[in-house]
C-alpha cells in the first residue's frame, strides 16, 4: 500500500497559510475589525433591546395581527397557538434574542448581498468572479466560520451575527442576480424605449420585476440565519441556540426539545410572513383587503364620481 | 409630405468582425453562407427607405427576415452596424446617450408584441410610465395618462392591475402608454399579433381611427399580410434582411417584385385588398356623353364600338344610367332605356361587395366616385382575371 504523503511534492501547507493570513489580518486590520464590530453590535444590541423593551403581550399581539393580515385566518390562529407555546415554555427573552440576531444578520446580509447581486446581474465578469466565492461560502461547513469569527471578534453576539451573515448571504446574492437576469427582455426594451437612464432602468423596471425572486432570496436568507443561530450559540450568540446547546451538554432531552421547538416556530412564522411580500400586484390576505376596503371604501367612491 | 424617418444603407451584423460579413454581402453571398463561413448573423443588409410624416408604414416579412431588428434600429434599441438613420433630419446613430434618451422620451414610443407591462403597477401607472421616466410631476402625468386611457376606452380600468385584464385590454394599456407621451412617431412591433383575430381587427380599426384624429408616423411590424393590407399606407417587404419591395398595398399585389413577394399573396383575400375603383376600366362599353341622343343613334354607336352596352353621362361626366342593345330597341327615348337593375358601385367599395353586383348584372357594373362621376366599369371577365392572378 502506497503512502499518500509521499506525493506531497510542493510542500504547500494550506492550513499554515490560512493561519498566517488570519494573523496578518488581526495585526494589520484591527481598525477595520473594530469598525465592523461596532456597527454589528449597534444593530444587534438596539434591536434586541427594543424587542425586549416592548411588553411581551404587545409583541405577541403584534405578531398575531401580522399573521392575520398578511397571511390569513388559519395562520392567524396558528400564531396565537405559537405565542401560547412560547409563554408556556418560559422562553420569551431567549426567543426575542434569537429573533433579534436573525433579523440583524439577515439585514446585514441583504445590505451587502443585494448590491452584490445587482453588480453580478449587470456584468458577466463580476458574476464569473462572485459565483465560485458563493459556492465556497455555501459548501464550507458552517462550524468553520466560528473559528475566525471568534478570533477576530471574540465571543458573544457580534461574532455570532457575523458568522451567520457569512453563512446566510449567498441566497440573497444569487436570487437577486437571477431575478434581475430573468426580467423579460421586452420589459427591458420597454424601459429603454420610453427613455430610461440606466439607473431608472434598474429602479423602475429591473428591481421591481425581480422583487418576487429577490424576496425568495430574503426568505432563504432568513431561514439560513435561523439554522446558523443555533450553531453560533457555540461562540456565545445566546438565545434559543443556547437553550439547545445546554440541552445537549446536560443530555437534557426536554430542554433541547423546547429550544428546538422554539426555533421551528420562529422559522414557520418568519417564513410564512416574509413570503407574502414576494407576490406582485395586490398583496395581503383577503381579510386585509376587506379591512382596507371598509376603511377607505368611502374615499374610493367619491374619487370615482369626481373623475367620471 | 415630408420624410420623417430616412434609413440609409443600414446594416446590422451580429458578431465580432462585421467587416468580414459585409464584404461577403457585397460579393453577393447569402445569409446562410455568411453564417457558415464567418459565424456572423446578418440581421439587416443594405436597407434604404424613407417613411413619410403621418403615414402608417408596415414592415412585413417572415420570422427571421430582420423586421424586428429593423424597427429596433429606428430608436436604437439595437445599434446599426453601418449606415445612418435620420429622424426629423437628425442622424440618430451619431447621437449621444443624453440626446437619444431625450428623443425616446419626446418623439418616439413603442408598443410590444407581448405588451411588456409592469405587473406591479396599476393600469394608470403603466400608462404614465413614459411620463414618469421623463420626470413629469404626478398630477400632470396622471391626467395625461387618463386621457390616453380614455382614447383606448380603458379609463374605467385605471385602478386595475394588468393581471386582471384580458390580452386585448393589456395591449390597449400598451397603446395608451405609448400615446400618453404624445409622440410623433409610434413604433409597433407585432403589436396585435398576440391577440385573437376578432380583437385584432378591432384594434386595427381603432388604430386607423386614432390616425384620423391625429396622424402620427406609425411604423408597424407585422407578419400578417391581411393586417398589412388593412392598415398600411405603404408596405415594405423584407426577406433575409433585405428590403425587397416598398409600395402601396395594391401596387405590391398587382406588381410583386419577385417570387418571394408573390408567394406572400397566395391565399390572400384579394376581395378585401382591391376596391371597385381599382378594377374600373373604360374599355368595357361605350360612353354616351349626349343624354338627349335618340335611342337609334346610341344603338348605332354601340354597334360601331362593338359593345353590348353603354353608360350615359352628363356634361360634367356624372353617371346617369346604363343602356344595352336590348333596352334601346324597345325604347322611345334614351331615359326610358336605362336598365333598372344596374346600380353603380362606389370606387371605395371593397371588391367583395362589388363581386355580387357584377355576378348578378347582365352588363358591366359602372363605378362612380364620391361626386357621382363615372370612372369606368367592372366586367365579369376583368373580375375573374383579377381573382385568378392573385389567388
Amino acid at each position: 500500500m502506497a503512502d499518500p504523503t509521499q506525493y506531497q511534492l510542493l510542500h504547500i501547507n494550506i492550513g499554515d497559510h490560512v493561519e498566517l493570513l488570519v494573523d496578518w489580518i488581526q495585526n494589520n486590520l484591527g481598525g477595520v475589525l473594530d469598525g465592523i464590530s461596532a456597527v454589528i453590535d449597534f444593530v444587534v444590541s438596539n434591536l434586541e433591546g427594543f424587542m425586549l423593551w416592548v411588553h411581551p403581550l404587545v409583541m405577541a399581539a403584534a405578531i398575531v395581527i401580522l399573521g392575520f393580515l398578511r397571511v390569513g385566518v388559519g395562520f392567524g390562529i396558528f400564531c396565537i397557538a405559537a405565542m401560547i407555546l412560547f409563554f408556556e415554555m418560559t422562553l420569551w427573552p431567549e426567543t426575542m434574542s434569537t429573533v433579534a440576531i436573525v433579523l440583524s444578520a439577515s439585514l446585514v446580509a441583504l445590505v451587502i448581498g443585494v448590491p452584490v447581486g445587482i453588480a453580478m446581474a449587470r456584468s458577466d465578469k463580476v458574476e464569473a468572479i462572485v459565483r465560485p466565492i458563493l459556492d465556497f461560502m455555501q459548501t464550507m461547513p458552517p462550524f468553520v466560520y466560528l473559528i475566525p469569527a471568534a478570533i477576530f471578534f471574540g465571543l458573544g453576539k457580534v461574532p455570532g451575527t457575523i458568522a451567520t451573515v457569512v453563512f446566510a448571504m449567498p441566497p440573497a446574492v444569487r436570487l437577486t442576480n437571477l431575478g434581475i437576469r430573468q426580467v423579460h427582455e421586452e420589459n427591458i426594451e420597454a424601459g429603454l424605449a420610453f427613455g430610461c437612464t440606466p439607473r431608472q432602468l434598474l429602479t423602475k423596471v429591473q428591481l421591481p420585476l425581480a422583487t418576487p425572486t429577490i424576496m425568495q432570496g430574503v426568505n432563504q436568507t432568513i431561514m439560513l440565519s435561523l439554522s446558523m443561530v443555533v450553531i453560533a450559540s457555540m461562540i456565545g450568540a445566546g438565545g434559543l441556540g443556547n437553550v439547545v446547546l445546554t440541552g445537549i451538554q446536560r443530555l437534557n432531552v426536554g430542554l433541547g426539545f423546547e429550544g428546538g421547538l422554539g426555533v421551528v416556530l420562529i422559522a414557520i412564522l418568519l417564513d410564512r410572513i416574509t413570503q407574502t411580500f414576494g407576490t406582485t400586484g395586490a398583496t395581503g390576505s383577503p381579510l386585509y383587503h376587506k379591512l382596507k376596503q371598509a376603511l377607505t371604501g368611502g374615499g374610493h367612491e367619491s374619487d370615482s364620481t369626481s373623475s367620471a | 409630405m415630408t420624410d420623417k424617418i430616412v434609413v440609409e444603407d443600414v446594416y446590422k451584423i451580429f458578431g465580432p468582425k462585421p467587416e468580414l460579413a459585409k464584404e461577403m454581402i457585397e460579393q453577393g453571398h447569402d445569409k446562410a453562407e455568411i453564417f457558415e463561413q464567418t459565424g456572423h448573423t446578418v440581421g439587416v443588409q443594405k436597407a434604404s427607405f424613407s417613411i413619410r410624416e403621418g403615414e402608417i408604414f408596415v414592415v412585413m416579412g417572415l420570422s427571421g427576415s430582420g423586421k424586428s431588428t429593423m424597427v429596433r434600429m429606428l430608436n436604437r434599441l439595437i445599434d446599426p452596424t453601418y449606415g445612418a438613420v435620420h429622424v426629423n433630419g437628425q442622424d440618430i446613430t451619431k447621437m449621444s446617450t443624453e440626446q437619444l434618451i431625450s428623443l425616446r422620451r419626446k418623439d418616439m414610443s413603442m408598443v410590444f408584441q407581448s405588451f411588456a407591462l409592469m405587473p406591479h403597477q396599476t393600469v394608470l401607472e403603466n400608462a404614465a410610465f413614459g411620463l414618469e421616466v421623463a420626470g413629469i410631476e404626478r398630477s400632470e402625468r396622471e391626467q395625461r395618462a387618463l386621457d390616453a386611457l380614455e382614447q383606448v376606452g380603458l379609463k374605467p380600468n385605471a385602478r386595475s392591475y394588468p393581471s386582471e385584464l384580458s390580452g386585448g385590454m393589456k395591449q390597449r394599456v400598451g397603446l395608451a402608454r405609448a400615446l400618453a407621451v404624445d409622440p410623433s412617431i409610434l413604433l409597433m412591433d407585432e403589436a396585435f399579433s398576440a391577440l385573437d383575430p376578432l380583437i385584432r381587427t378591432q384594434m386595427q380599426d381603432e388604430l386607423i381611427e386614432l390616425q384620423k384624429k391625429k396622424a402620427r408616423t406609425v411604423v408597424f411590424i407585422s407578419h400578417d399580410l391581411d393586417e398589412a393590407m388593412r392598415i398600411g399606407d405603404r408596405i415594405a417587404i423584407m426577406e433575409q434582411g433585405k428590403v425587397v419591395q416598398i409600395g402601396a398595398p395594391d401596387e405590391i399585389v398587382t406588381n410583386p417584385a419577385d417570387e418571394y413577394v408573390r408567394s406572400f399573396f397566395h391565399g390572400v383575400d384579394v376581395t378585401k385588398v382591391f376596391t371597385g375603383g381599382d378594377l374600373a376600366r373604360r374599355d368595357h362599353g361605350s360612353v354616351i356623353e349626349d343624354a338627349n341622343a335618340s335611342p337609334q343613334a346610341v344603338r348605332e354607336q354601340l354597334q360601331k364600338d362593338g359593345h353590348d352596352s353603354g353608360v350615359v353621362v352628363d356634361g360634367g361626366h356624372k353617371f346617369l344610367g346604363v343602356v344595352s342593345e336590348r333596352s334601346l330597341a324597345s325604347a322611345d327615348d334614351l331615359k326610358s332605356a336605362y336598365l333598372e337593375d344596374v346600380e353603380p358601385a362606389r370606387s371605395d367599395m371593397a371588391l367583395g361587395d362589388v363581386l355580387s353586383r357584377v355576378a348578378h348584372a347582365t352588363v358591366p357594373v359602372p363605378v362612380v366616385d364620391d361626386d357621382g362621376k363615372y370612372l369606368g366599369s367592372v366586367s365579369k371577365t376583368a373580375l375573374l382575371q383579377t381573382l385568378d392572378r392573385t389567388g
